[in-house]
């Protein structure tokens, strides 16, 4: 298993390089040696059967999926989440759009899903040969023996997580909800979430085509708390607010870009009027985001609630993210309205 | 320029008529809708009943306009035994385990019309998956997505193209209320 994360590591040199590419050949000539795994329009009803484990009684990963990352994960209500990659031998990711990779058919991607240690559920998407994702989702057994096909609408009480509130394993639409919200339908695999591990893809021959431009791009330029909350943003709200999708009539375009970066983030939000305010809305949240003043900001409302018809996001999560809360009050307490005589940082990514 | 006047004349001669050959495609979707929405019991909830000497009836001056915003509903109704909810007499307000939900607006209105920030396209994705705008907030019951949502899409968008051009209505359905604590 090759760990791909998104903290930083010391460049790998020349030789290194040399190395990596060396231990990637080897491990796509092995993998050659094996039969492809068939994109078939039904999921295996067993997770064992998905690809994912060399040895399913040890759990034991096959060593030819990479390990991943993203740099702003999904808030899943404090889950511990795993999640691997797998591409078809001698197959690349076609980076040429750097904020729509394209994936080659038999494409495989996995995330588990534990709360206190103990393996609850593992989802896995898959592309299939005529270019559609294909979604499921497993539960494990209490035992964590056994993890089965949940139904396509989901499973609901999967894990409790206190005050009368339980884990639901989301059903296919509810996948497709968030994952065909924009261009690409993989969202933490990608040139924003992955950050510098890409070049680690590039020096392997997985990543081709991305644009020098994308693959310098860098967030440097953006104050540090500006960073987080906007990353936060991005791979919590961007797959559904963005530019491409179908709710991009909205205005709202939380999805960070190559060009752009978290520029749209800031415009469609700062000083910006709530167009049609959610119900339970407190009267005197009328900006999306008014900038030094939390409590008059509908975006941090939304995502500090719970309450279904207020919430955000809409589906995945139960409880509300106390740090990620703390996090954006405090972005939004320091922030100043955008004003023309403002000096905010360069536009778009920077080295 | 004296090659532009052709192309100028051609676009003054055949634009009409090539939207003269698309008027007949949208009359039929629009009444392929129409009989959608009747036959499908849209007005059912969507259209307030009104008492008459008759008993209730369709209020059809208020057709597909929703729960009226005169109407306030302050609380879910009160529930014993085995029985799980009611409904306000004009159909358009449901108490349950959810809370009160109440019938949206579906008239073009262009201030209190629910779909109007709707595209074609969110309208499908809504009846698909049952949720605002097909990714927001989910659709409280009673409405029967899970049905209508097995509709073609030619279907579907026979019927929003219908509900594009009813009568507007102006009438601000209130949100849904909680669940009794």
């Amino acid at each position: 298993m090759t760990p791909i994360t998104a903290t930083s590591r010391p460049g790998l040199g020349f030789n290194g390089l040399l190395a990596a590419a060396a231990v990637a050949l080897i491990v796509l000539v092995a993998s050659m040696k094996s039969t492809p795994h068939a994109a078939t329009g039904v999921p295996p009803p067993d997770l064992r059967d998905t690809g994912l484990y060399a040895d399913f009684e040890t759990l034991q990963i096959d060593a030819r999926h990479l390990a991943f990352s993203p740099q702003y994960p999904l808030w899943t209500d404090g889950a511990t989440k795993r999640r691997w990659i797998s591409l078809p031998p001698g197959s690349a990711i076609d980076a040429s759009d750097p904020d729509a990779w394209v994936f080659p058919a038999g494409t495989r991607l996995w995330k588990e899903f534990s709360f206190e240690g103990k393996r609850v559920e593992t989802r896995i998407m898959e592309r299939q040969a005529d270019g559609q994702w294909r979604y499921a989702a497993y539960a494990w057994s209490a035992d964590g023996r056994t993890a089965q096909l949940v139904p396509a609408n989901g499973k609901r009480g999967a894990w409790p997580l206190g005050g009368g509130k339980s884990h639901t394993i989301p059903g296919v639409n509810d996948c497709k909800a968030c994952h065909q919200g924009g261009r690409s339908e993989v969202l933490g695999f990608g040139l924003i979430q992955l950050s510098p591990d890409r070049d680690g893809l590039i020096a392997r021959g997985l990543l081709v085509g991305l644009p020098p431009s994308a693959r310098a791009a860098r967030w440097t330029a953006v104050p540090a708390i500006e960073r987080a909350a906007t990353g936060y943003l991005h791979g919590n709200c961007g797959h559904c607010h963005n530019e491409q999708g179908p709710l991009r009539n909205l205005g709202l375009f939380l999805r960070q870009t190559a060009a752009e970066g978290s520029e749209p983030a800031i415009a469609s939000t700062f000083d910006q009027p709530v167009k049609k305010p959610a119900p339970g809305l407190s009267a005197d949240a009328t900006s999306r985001i008014a900038p030094g003043q939390p409590e008059r900001s509908a975006l941090l409302k939304r995502i500090a609630s719970r309450y279904p018809p207020l919430q955000m996001p809409p589906l995945g999560t139960e409880l509300v993210d106390r740090q990620a809360v703390e996090l954006l009050r405090r972005w939004i307490a320091e922030s100043e309205p955008v004003s023309p005589s403002i000096h905010r940082p360069e536009k778009g990514p920077t080295q | 320029m004296k090659h532009a006047l052709p192309w100028m004349l051609a676009a003054v001669l055949f634009a009409p008529a090539a939207l003269r050959a698309q008027e007949p495609a949208r009359i039929e979707q629009v009444k392929r809708g129409e009989y959608l929405v009747t036959t499908g019991l849209c007005h059912d909830c969507h259209t307030p009943l009104a008492m008459t000497p008759n008993g209730p009836e369709p209020d059809m001056t208020r057709a597909l306009s929703g729960h009226p915003q005169d109407m306030v509903v302050t609380a879910p109704a009160p529930t014993s035994g085995p029985w799980m909810g009611s409904f306000w007499p004009t159909l358009t307000a449901w108490s349950g385990p959810w809370g009160v939900s109440f019938s949206a607006n579906l008239t073009p209105d262009p201030e209190t019309g629910r779909l109007r920030d709707f595209t074609e396209d969110q309208f499908l994705r809504t009846l698909r998956t049952g949720r605002h705008q097909g990714q927001g907030r989910q659709i409280l019951p009673p409405m029967p997505w899970p049905f209508i949502g097995k509709m073609t899409d030619d279907d579907l968008k026979a019927i929003f193209a219908y509900l594009r051009q009813v009568k507007p209505i102006n009438n601000k359905v209130p949100d849904p209320l909680p669940p009794a604590q």
